[in-house]
């Protein structure tokens, strides 16, 4: 098959995109592809320009297409030649320099020039700018600007549009004194209103930009070189340069001047080709579709997908039905996010506002019909993301208004259940759709714990748990059916956690198959062995009776089991405190027994993993340290700052209180996993504040304790429990916390899901204030289990029985 | 593999702790052992179909076995799974006087 003749005018974003979507779709055996492009070079990423210009950019990191990417796809570059003629009936198009190029398809991507309005002094009768006048448009005006602008000391920038104020900061880099100058009653009118614009303009100004509003300029004063402005209020700015960013004017003459319907650009359809030519498409910002143009880059990538479709067959019905246009950008340091209109139209459009000029801060949305119409984040678009999903999708606004400005409590729920699709994906970690749920309560599953058992939703880390609740309730129309269980510590035993540790107490039951035995009917439940037997060694601390069958394989083996079987070992190291002999030593067993990766934990520690079953004994009898415990749902570690020995802030010793809180707590057994940290001083370096318990040193020899802080799968931080004045009360309100939550949470109930549930005024009620008159119990038991710690790695070469450390045994014959 | 209809003599069932479990190795295949509390020893394969995990590293409550890396569940006695996607292939055994027999 001989392949088609593509001619693509413009060699820019739009043209280089479109030719790229076309080779993309295999369009490099159906076209023999030849491109003209008035500048020298290959396609660059103009958005980057101001970027060039105030230094944070080379011009080299802009490009995207460098010369060698049109000689590897065999696409002949006619580089810094214009085409200057068209020829319909004889399908050529010629460049400037009258090399003709016959096409059987052609793409005008001819994009648009800088307009630049009438006023006196603008050009030399030379022709051309005066010197010291420029546009802001390509590589090469920016070099000139570069190179203009040192040694120079005023500038004035006319037009107060985005680009404008991109140049004026790029030019405040070289040390001038930058002035900008606008027609208009505020800044940025195409994003903003006056509202925004004011405080856009205080922002700037703050900055040292010096803005003139509502100002026409008439002329450009100085003979051979720029002397300064005259407006038409008769006033003048002296000035050494002038910048001119009032705005494009689409680049459609060739169009025009072969025939085609041209408005303020080339007309096209929804294949984006010219409504008078099927053979000749326009993109980008040359292109008028529906009578609108677009000067942004996400609409130019939609309409080049479109072209590329459509023109390489892959999907003739391919449209482009216009783009809603959302942008978020920043500008001298100020971030701002804009969508669709910015003032209301009609007078039914609702307008929700908040401003805050002294912070910069302003945020207004038009909504219509209870769907966001447009929208301006000023300072702060946190929110901005959200926004312009809702914006683009045109989904249904919370009725709740404030929300759509400020994050309160949790995220908003974005759509609701109902409208939720049913792919959905609620269990991120196991991947269990809306859908998937729904059909499962279809079948009859008709609590959340029966559909979290077959589907494993939020069976992963968990967070999701309560979404799955409360899908699952909404499918059944809110008539859940009870679940026995969910009052239950484990499923396996119908009592309530205070229930099973009076029944455990009184019938003195040490073991989890005694438990079973006498408490579930001699059923045994798998899922419920390991919380039992974290109970039970809380309450029997040296008397509880291990039976290794009804521990989880981590806490059976004392490491921590990984994705190939093998296993984690990190030693103790509370604090983060090593020293070279240890580090010899850790070192020398990596190597003996070809550890695989060797790693820092976020604890502070050093992990070594993908050890052999077989060999944790023999390691952890080389390694001669204790237990780090990393494997447990148990007491952790406790990670610390440099603190007040070698820090310049440090305030108070951090690194002694977590050595004393470790050697406090060490190997205790817990409903999860506890992380604790300690900070010395507010700067919180080691994240105390979003730990299981943290204590934060403040000024005065003080330590603040947090408690149920949270920075995994949740986000938490930690409410302040009380404030004590030593390392020894620190350790003695931790130790009665550490001991409440281990006898009231759920098993497998994290402390800020527990200190969410109690609530932290009834703890520090029962932890400080003894409310309950059971502080000195708790105590006790905290010292109880302090002398029942035993380093599970110390009995290694005796293990709990034969073969507990071998991953095969032999067979006899 | 296995050959049809050969007994094998794994060993002791006192190397299977009560609860526990241990994997032999059987010409070349990998068989997971279990003796649960309440009475009884099965033989399945030892690696979950899902991702591999180790079984015999699994928390077995009556006859239901769960694998410990992402809870897949089977029942011991038929090898079915009561959740994931498929089950597991089992292997006859008994105890004969001390002595665990496969096959």
């Amino acid at each position: 098959m001989t392949k088609q003749k593509l001619v693509v005018i413009g060699n820019g974003m739009a043209g280089a995109r479109v030719v790229e979507d076309i080779l993309d779709r295999g369009g490099a055996k159906q076209f023999d592809i030849a491109m003209f492009g008035e500048e020298p070079t290959g396609n660059y990423n103009r958005i980057l320009l101001s970027n060039v210009l105030n230094g944070s950019y080379k011009e080299e990191e802009i490009f995207l297409n460098p010369m060698e990417w049109y000689q590897e796809h065999n696409i002949r570059l006619h580089a810094g030649r214009k085409a200057s003629g068209l020829l319909r009936r004889a399908k050529l198009v010629y460049g400037e320099d009258g090399v003709p190029e016959p096409y059987d398809k052609l793409i005008i991507a001819t994009g648009s020039r800088a307009f630049i309005p009438p006023m006196e002094g603008t050009t030399i009768p030379a022709g051309g700018l005066k010197p010291g006048v420029f546009v802001f448009r390509t590589l090469e005006d920016c070099r000139q600007i570069a190179a203009w602008a040192k040694g120079n000391r005023t500038a004035a920038v006319i037009g107060g549009g985005l680009l404008g104020l991109e140049a004026a900061r790029g030019l405040q880099n070289f040390g001038l004194d930058v002035h900008v100058v606008h027609l208009g009653g505020h800044l940025m009118q195409q994003q903003l209103d006056a509202g925004a614009g004011a405080i856009l303009r205080s922002s700037m100004e703050a900055l040292g930009i010096k803005v003139h509003l509502n100002k026409s300029t008439t002329a450009i004063l100085g003979g051979e070189n720029v002397l300064g402005l005259r407006f038409a209020d008769g006033a003048t700015l002296e000035c050494d340069m002038v910048i001119i960013s009032t705005g494009i004017r689409a680049n459609w003459e060739i169009a025009a001047g072969c025939g085609l319907t041209v408005e303020r650009g080339v007309v096209v359809d929804d294949q984006m080709r010219s409504v008078d030519d099927p053979n000749i498409y326009a993109v980008g910002e040359v292109a008028q579709h529906r009578g609108h143009m677009y000067g942004l880059v996400a609409p130019l990538w939609e309409q080049a997908k479109v072209v590329a479709d459509h023109i390489t067959g892959k999907n003739t019905r391919a449209a482009y039905h216009g783009s809603k246009v959302a942008t978020k950008l920043k500008v001298m340091g100020v971030e701002v996010a804009s969508m669709g209109i910015v003032d209301p139209q009609t007078p039914d459009d609702e307008v929700v506002q908040f401003s805050e000029p002294k912070r910069g801060t302003y945020k207004k949305l038009i909504i219509r019909d209870g769907r966001l119409v447009g929208g301006i984040l000023l300072g702060d678009i946190g929110k901005a993301a959200y926004l312009m999903q809702a914006f683009d999708r045109n989904t249904p606004l919370p009725e709740e208004r404030l929300q759509l400005l400020f994050d309160i409590g949790d995220p908003p729920k974005q759509v609701t259940f109902a409208e939720m699709s049913a792919n959905t994906q609620v269990c991120n970690c196991n991947g269990v759709s809306k859908g998937t749920i729904l059909a499962c309560v279809t079948s009859g599953r008709r609590n959340a714990r029966a559909v979290m058992d077959a589907t494993r939703a939020g069976m992963g880390c968990g967070s999701c748990k309560s979404m799955v609740a409360e899908i699952v309730e909404w499918a059944c129309g809110g008539e859940t059916e009870e679940d026995p269980s969910v009052h239950s510590y484990v499923p396996g035993v119908p009592l309530t956690k205070p229930e099973l540790i009076r029944a455990v107490l009184e019938r003195n039951l040490k073991s989890v198959s005694a438990v079973f035995d006498l408490l579930a009917g001699g059923k045994e439940d798998a899922a419920s062995k390991p919380g039992l037997a974290s109970l039970l060694k809380v309450l029997w601390k040296a008397e509880y009776v291990d039976e290794k069958d009804a521990r989880f394989v981590n806490e059976r083996l004392h490491a921590n089991i990984q994705k190939d079987g093998t296993f984690s070992v990190v030693p103790q190291m509370p604090g983060g405190i090593t020293n070279p002999a240890q580090l010899r030593q850790i070192a020398f067993v990596a190597e003996k027994y070809h550890v695989p990766l060797v790693k820092l934990t976020g604890g502070q520690r050093i992990d070594l993993l993908g050890v052999r079953k077989d060999d944790l004994p023999k390691m952890w009898r080389d390694l001669d340290m204790p237990s780090g415990f990393a494997y447990g749902k148990s007491y952790r570690t406790c990670k610390s700052c440099v603190g007040s020995d070698f820090c310049r802030f440090g305030i108070g010793d951090s690194i002694t209180l977590a050595l004393k809180i470790e050697a406090e707590f060490q190997g205790f057994d817990s409903p999860h996993k506890m992380k604790l940290a300690t900070a010395g001083c507010p700067r919180n370096c080691s994240e105390a504040m979003v730990k299981d318990l943290g204590a934060v040193a403040v000024e005065g020899g003080r330590w603040e304790i947090y408690i149920g802080g949270a920075a995994g799968s949740s986000i938490r931080k930690g409410d302040i429990m009380c404030v004590v004045d030593s390392h020894e009360e620190v350790l003695k309100y931790m130790g009665r916390f550490i001991q409440y939550y281990r006898e009231n949470a759920k098993y497998l109930e994290r402390t800020h899901g527990f200190v969410t549930r109690v609530g932290i005024d009834k703890i520090r009620a029962v932890v400080v204030e003894d409310s309950e008159g059971i502080a000195d119990r708790l105590d006790r038991e905290i010292a109880e289990s302090k002398a029942a710690w035993a380093d599970p790695w110390k009995n290694a070469l005796l293990p709990a029985n034969e073969g507990q450390f071998s991953s095969l045994l032999p067979v006899l014959q | 593999m296995m050959t049809k209809g050969a007994e094998k003599k794994l060993g002791s069932v006192s190397a299977i702790p009560v609860g526990e479990a241990r994997v032999f190795d059987v010409d070349g295949e990998r068989v997971a052992v279990f003796r649960p509390r309440g009475g009884g020893i099965y033989a399945v394969q030892a690696e979950c179909p899902h991702k591999g995990g180790p079984l015999a590293d699994g928390l077995v409550g009556g006859t239901t076995l769960i694998c410990p890396l992402h809870g897949w569940k089977f029942d011991l006695t038929t090898g079915a799974a009561l959740f994931g996607e498929c089950g597991l292939k089992t292997f006859p055994v008994r105890v004969d006087e001390d002595l665990v027999v496969l096959g």
